[in-house]
């Protein structure tokens, strides 16, 4: 499953070590994460759902679904895709018996609706005191999250404080664009980062990217978040926290754990959220089958990992993300079945569709998905045609031979910290979901806090990059530094998008950037 | 725009040809498959020779084939792998393109040739290749083919 060659990276692999899985001992190699060592042994339930016991394999492999929770090392509740292996590490799932992968209790997804409706436990074994006792033990054994740890876990906690004009929250295009050009004006900037990368999103894209020449175009992402990384290195006035993840803001003080021990308190006076977007999925039949993964998790374990998600995958949806992840598919050997989208024309860049297309993927507009089908991983899909009114054309139904799926339907805002900021928010559907409103200069209705990339609207990196400048700067204006030249080069940022968001393609994102404004004392 | 519900442009669809003398001259002529409006320009901005019109970067390319010299600047960098050198001569036809799969290729090489649907329309012979460490792993390769397959060839797989 491991990759040994790519014609685009290469994938530099640590010293190998034994982790234990559920007991029987598994190789993997250190910088690998638990998740992607454990789906190189040939592991796919990584958990079982909480209420049913249906199996649960990893879908983003970025933190967010919860769905690789195991509990390592006596701790439960870990996001084994976010945790890398140690040798000698403990690993077993939760909440199953004996595992995840043959658990006794997935009859009960078979049962339990017929005997207990939803809701129905609550009012059931009420009495007498002790079957009430003894039934909620058993329900939390069954349907809990994992057990606590019977002892204090050993670990040394510090705690740290840290005073900085600019705290940028968020290491991608965005987050790193907005410190460099804090910092090159001269603020005091710290940049947060969950991951023990820079990059963001960028790290698992080895395609060239569109744009501008002078953005960068034609050049692969994975380059591009190394040259921005240089480019902040130049600076002293910045400090950077990897692994560290900012779990509040507090007024201005933003709150994180860094390497999960060290309690950080950052004093800012200026904030820039630009914490990118979550996938989204799709509702079909079986769309909790391990083997349906979204497209970014599936990018992360074969461009970041050099792991291999199968033989081959079926595509949901055909914007770039769908496109461009065909055809880094068929770039690591893996076979693509098809891709299927539902609206009636290609949703991405007609050259992306062009280049997976001459290799031979077939792709199917005006189809969708139906459902996956396996025992306990994808061994097919239904796909079917689509009518005008979005419904299934009788008969149109066909099996499709894969053993995975790719939901690349969308990204929506990773937007909790906004909320936490209490800055107004508003449902904009061109721009992904819930966004904030915002002036030309990314100034949310909180003053100070300043949004770059997708957590503003799901749109690509360039913009991300050309958001940051804007963020970074102005914040920089704003408290003192940079004087006219750095006004110059405002003015210049938000010509520069304006331009690039001009076209077709741009029209939605401006359309739903109109329903966002907001107009306030912007002029300096 | 119909070539947005399959994937691929139609005869009729193609944007217009190099004219035959041009083809069959001493260099190679680009020949450029981007018909859609996207925020993209890196053909331009890398174009010395000012072959390669957009006036704003959301406008397709267009080129002017007569200031073309066949020098693949543009060729390295495009993101969409849309760019084409075609050639004739000698009665034999040649095809450059963008490639990133493994195994690399090789001169003499034998490929299977690919038109845009995906169809195996034959085999060609690797007449120059780019090593790909010299383009950030993009290899440029040109490919000898049937001389009224310049417009239809648009990949190749080695085996
Ligand atoms: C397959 C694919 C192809 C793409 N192709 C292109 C292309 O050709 N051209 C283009 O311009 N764009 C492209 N994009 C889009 C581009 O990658 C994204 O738009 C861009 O990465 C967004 O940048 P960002 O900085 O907003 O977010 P991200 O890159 O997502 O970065 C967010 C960062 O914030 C961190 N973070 C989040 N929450 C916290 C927290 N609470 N504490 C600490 N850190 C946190 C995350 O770890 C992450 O590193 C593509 C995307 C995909 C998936
Ligand atoms: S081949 Fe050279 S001259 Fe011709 S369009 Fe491309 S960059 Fe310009
Ligand atoms: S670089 Fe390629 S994809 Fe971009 S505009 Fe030029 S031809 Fe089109
Ligand atoms: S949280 Fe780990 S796979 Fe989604």
């Amino acid at each position: 499953m491991r990759l040994e060659s790519h014609p685009i990276v290469d994938f530099k692999r640590g010293k190998e070590v034994t982790i234990y899985f559920n007991g029987q001992p598994v190789k993997a190699y250190e910088g690998e994460t638990i998740a992607a060592a454990l789906y190189a042994a040939g592991v796919r339930v990584f958990s079982r759902s909480f209420r049913f016991h249906r199996p649960r394999g990893f879908f983003c492999a970025i933190g967010k679904c919860s769905q690789c929770m195991m509990e390592v090392d006596g701790v439960p509740n870990i996001r084994t895709c976010k945790v890398y292996v140690r040798d000698g590490m403990q690993i077993r799932t939760q909440n199953a018996k004996p595992d995840a992968e043959n658990d006794y209790f997935a009859i009960i997804d078979k049962l339990i609706d017929r005997f207990f409706p939803h809701g129905s436990h609550y009012k059931k074994f009420n009495s007498p005191r002790l079957l009430r006792e003894f039934m909620t033990k058993q329900m939390r054994k069954m349907a809990g999250f994992g057990n606590v740890p019977r002892n204090v876990p050993d670990v040394n906690t510090e705690y740290e404080v840290m005073e900085a004009d600019v705290a940028v929250i968020g290491g991608g295009p965005g987050g790193l664009s907005a410190a460099i050009h804090a910092a090159k004006y001269g603020a005091k900037v710290v940049l947060l980062d969950e991951n023990n990368y820079l990059g963001g999103q960028l790290i698992k894209q080895t395609h060239r990217f569109f744009g501008s020449g002078r953005h960068k175009a034609g050049t692969r992402g994975i380059r591009i978040a190394e040259i921005l990384e240089e480019e902040l290195m130049q600076y002293d006035n910045v400090d950077i926290r990897k692994e560290t993840k900012v779990f509040g803001i507090y007024g201005m003080d933003v709150a994180g754990v860094q390497n999960n021990s060290k309690l950080l308190r950052v004093k800012a006076r200026k904030i820039v959220i630009a914490t990118g977007a979550y996938e989204r999925t799709l509702i079909f039949e079986n769309n909790d089958l391990p083997g349906v993964y979204g497209a970014g998790g599936v990018q992360t374990l074969m461009n970041v990992f050099g792991i291999k998600p199968g033989n081959k995958g079926l595509i949901v949806g055909s914007g770039n993300v769908g496109l461009i992840l065909t055809y880094q598919l068929l770039q690591a050997g893996v076979d693509v079945a098809a891709i299927v989208e539902a609206m009636p024309r290609i949703g991405g860049y007609f050259v992306h569709a062009a280049k997976v297309r001459r290799l031979g993927v077939p792709i199917y507009t005006r189809h969708t998905i139906v459902k996956a089908f396996g025992e306990k991983k994808v061994e097919g899909a239904v796909i079917a045609q689509l009518d005008e009114r979005w419904n299934v054309v009788e008969g149109s139904e066909r099996e499709i031979e894969c053993d995975f799926i790719c939901v690349a339907v969308g990204l929506s805002p990773a937007h909790e910290l906004l909320y936490h900021v209490g800055a107004e928010m508003k449902f904009v559907p061109e721009l992904g979901g819930m966004v904030p409103l915002r002036t030309r200069f990314n100034e949310t209705s909180v003053k100070g806090v300043y949004v770059a990339g997708d957590v503003a609207g799901i749109e690509e990196a360039t913009a991300a990059i050309m958001e940051g400048r804007i963020a970074g700067i102005h914040s920089a204006i704003t408290l003192g530094y940079g004087g006219d030249e750095a006004k110059k080069e405002l003015d210049e940022a938000v010509k520069d998008l304006e331009e690039f968001r001009a076209g077709p393609f741009g029209e939605r994102i401006v359309c739903g950037l109109e329903k966002c404004v907001l107009e306030s004392e912007v002029m300096l | 725009m119909k070539y947005l519900e399959r994937g691929y442009l139609e005869k009729d669809e193609l944007p217009s040809l190099p004219p035959a003398e041009r083809i069959e001259s001493k260099k190679p002529v680009v020949y450029i498959e981007c018909p859609q409006p996207i925020p993209c320009s890196p053909c331009y901005e890398s174009c010395r020779f000012d072959a390669i019109k957009m006036d704003n970067i959301n406008d397709p390319p267009e080129v002017d084939y007569e200031k073309c010299t066949g020098c693949m600047a543009c060729l390295r960098v495009c993101p969409g792998l849309a760019i084409f050198l075609v050639h004739i001569k000698d009665g034999k036809g040649y095809v450059t393109l963008q490639y990133e799969f493994l195994p690399w290729l090789e001169k003499g090489d034998k490929v299977r040739l690919y038109n845009r649907k995906g169809d195996h329309i034959g085999e060609g012979v690797i007449t120059w290749a780019l090593k790909p460490e010299r383009n950030d792993r993009t290899q440029l390769v040109t490919v000898e083919v049937d001389k009224d397959l310049i417009f239809e060839v648009r990949a190749v797989r080695k085996g």
